[in-house]
C-alpha cells in the first residue's frame, strides 16, 4: 500500500529533531505540523515573517493581519515572534532555520529540484523556494513518487526550470524514503507492502538498493 | 520633531506620474496600502513599473489598477491569485519579472541602505541567474544582484505618528518596513495617526526618518484571501 499524503507527512515528522527551527511549505509539508512527536520541541516559521506559527484560529477569531506564506489565516504561539521580510530571509539565508521540508514537480539524482515553473503553462512564480532551496542545509522533499500520468518525478536530470541545484538530501514520497548522494538515490525504506520492485519501476533515475530495505514504521 | 503629516491621500501622491516605478508593500492582500492604490486609480497614471511581492486579485489591491491598465510592468515573487493578470501576461501586455521572495525583500533593503548590489546563494544554476555575475565564496556559488531605483514607496502600518514614526501589526509587516526605507518618497498610510510622543520610541519598527508623508487611511478593507479555521469542538 503506498502511503496516502498524511503518512507522508507523518512519515517526515519523525525527522523532526528537539529545538529546530522548521519551514514547511505548502501542500503536504503543512501537514507535518500535525505529526510533531511527543517530548519534541519546534518552532515552525513562515517566511512572510513569523515565527512560532500555531493553528488556525478559531471561528470568529480570524485576523486579516495574522497570515502564513500561503496567506491563509493563523495564530501565533506563546514564545513566537513576529519580523519583516528581510529580516525573515535573514533566518533562512543565514541558516538558522534547521529544516526545510517543501514539495517538488521533479528531483534529480544530483540533488536538483523543480517546482516552480511549467513552460507553456501560467507561472505563478517561486515565492520564496529559491531562496529556501539555496540556504538550507536540511530539505527534505514531500512528494508523489510518480506525476498524474504513471511518470516518475525522480529522475536522471530535471527537465523542467530548476528551482535549485544539488540540495535535496533526502525525498519521502508515497512509495519510499530516499537519500540523495554521490549521484544517485539510495533506497533506504519502503512503504509499507510497496517492493523493491515496484520502487525501481517507478524510479526514472539510478536508484541504489543497498541490502535488505526495511519497511517505514509509522506510529 | 520634523513633521510629516499631509491632510490626505490626495496631498500624500502629489508628483506622482505616469512611468515612474513604485514599491507597494504587503504579502497578498495582508498589510497592502490600500488607500494610495484607491489613489493611484483615481489619478489614472499609466505605464507603472509595480515592485510588490504579488500582484492583488482581480478586484482588490493591484488587481485593481491591472483592470485599468495603468501597469506596464510587475516585479513580484508570486502572482498567479488574478485572472486578468494572468490574461494580460499571456497576451504580452504585461511585462513581468518574478524574482525570489528574499531576493525581493534584500533587494528592497539594499536600496534603502545605500548598498547597490549584494551576493546572494538564490537562484544559483536557474533562468534567475541567466546573465548575471556569479562569484565563488567559500566554496559555494552566489548570483549578484541589484538595489532598485523606486520614485515612490506606498507603505501602510497600524499605528503612526507626526514623525512619521511606524508600528506594524502582526504579518501585516511583511515587505512594508524595507519599501518604506527605500522610497525616494515614501508614503505611509496608518489605520491610527498619533500625537509625536504617544508611541513607544522602544517599539518603533520603522523611524518616521524613513517617511516623507504620512496620512491616516480610511475604509479599510483588510480582506482575507483565505479564511481557514480550527474548528469549536
Amino acid at each position: 500500500m503506498s502511503l496516502s499524503k498524511q503518512e507522508i507527512a507523518q512519515r517526515i515528522a519523525q525527522e523532526l529533531q528537539d529545538r529546530w527551527y522548521v519551514n514547511l511549505g505548502i501542500g503536504i509539508p503543512t501537514l507535518v505540523a500535525n505529526y510533531i512527536p511527543k517530548g519534541i520541541d519546534v518552532e515552525f516559521q513562515s517566511e512572510n515573517g513569523l515565527l512560532g506559527m500555531g493553528p488556525f484560529p478559531l471561528e470568529g477569531e480570524e485576523d486579516a493581519d495574522m497570515i502564513n506564506a500561503g496567506k491563509q489565516t493563523v495564530t501565533v504561539l506563546d514564545g513566537g515572534s513576529i519580523f519583516d521580510s528581510a529580516t525573515s530571509f535573514a533566518m533562512i539565508r543565514g541558516q538558522h532555520v534547521q529544516l526545510t521540508v517543501l514539495g517538488a514537480m521533479e528531483v534529480a539524482q544530483n540533488g536538483d529540484i523543480a517546482n516552480w515553473k511549467i513552460p507553456g503553462k501560467m507561472v505563478k512564480g517561486m515565492g520564496g523556494a529559491m531562496d529556501l532551496v539555496a540556504s538550507a542545509e536540511n530539505i527534505i522533499v514531500a512528494m508523489m513518487h510518480t506525476n498524474k500520468r504513471g511518470e516518475s518525478k525522480l529522475l536522471t536530470t530535471c527537465s523542467l526550470p530548476l528551482t535549485g541545484v544539488g540540495c535535496v538530501k533526502k525525498v519521502v514520497t508515497n512509495l519510499a524514503v530516499l537519500e540523495i548522494k554521490d549521484g544517485a538515490f539510495h533506497l533506504l525504506e519502503r512503504a509499507p507492502g510497496v517492493s523493491v520492485e515496484d520502487i525501481k519501476n517507478a524510479t526514472a533515475g539510478t536508484l541504489v538498493v543497498d541490502g535488505d530495505i526495511p519497511e517505514m514504521v509509522l506510529n | 520633531m520634523i513633521n510629516k503629516v499631509v491632510q490626505n491621500v490626495e496631498e500624500a501622491l502629489e508628483g506622482v506620474q505616469s512611468g515612474m516605478t513604485f514599491m507597494l508593500g504587503g504579502f497578498g492582500l495582508c498589510g497592502i496600502p490600500e488607500n494610495s492604490i484607491s489613489q493611484l486609480v483615481s489619478l489614472g497614471v499609466t505605464n507603472l513599473t509595480c515592485i510588490s511581492n504579488n500582484a492583488g486579485v482581480d478586484d482588490f489591491g493591484l488587481g485593481l489598477l491591472l483592470q485599468k491598465r495603468q501597469i506596464k510592468k510587475m516585479i513580484s515573487s508570486y502572482v498567479g491569485e488574478n485572472d486578468e493578470f494572468e490574461r494580460q501576461m499571456l497576451s504580452g501586455e504585461l511585462e513581468v519579472d518574478l524574482i525570489p521572495q528574499g531576493t525581493l525583500a534584500e533587494r528592497c533593503r539594499a536600496t534603502g541602505a545605500g548598498i547597490p548590489a549584494f551576493y546572494t546563494p538564490a537562484g544559483y544554476g536557474t533562468e534567475v541567474a541567466e546573465g548575471k555575475e556569479t562569484r565563488e565564496f567559500n566554496g559555494k556559488m552566489y548570483v549578484l544582484e541589484h538595489a532598485f531605483q523606486p520614485d515612490f514607496a506606498f507603505v501602510k502600518a497600524w499605528k503612526g505618528d507626526t514623525a512619521g514614526n511606524l508600528i506594524f501589526k502582526g504579518t501585516a509587516r511583511n515587505f512594508n518596513p524595507m519599501m518604506a526605507m527605500a522610497g525616494k518618497i515614501t508614503v505611509a498610510e496608518v489605520e491610527e495617526l498619533l500625537p509625536a510622543g504617544e508611541l513607544d520610541p522602544n517599539q518603533i519598527h520603522a523611524p518616521g526618518i524613513f517617511v516623507q508623508r504620512i496620512f491616516k487611511g480610511s475604509d479599510y478593507k483588510k480582506r482575507i484571501e483565505q479564511r481557514t479555521i480550527t474548528p469549536k469542538l
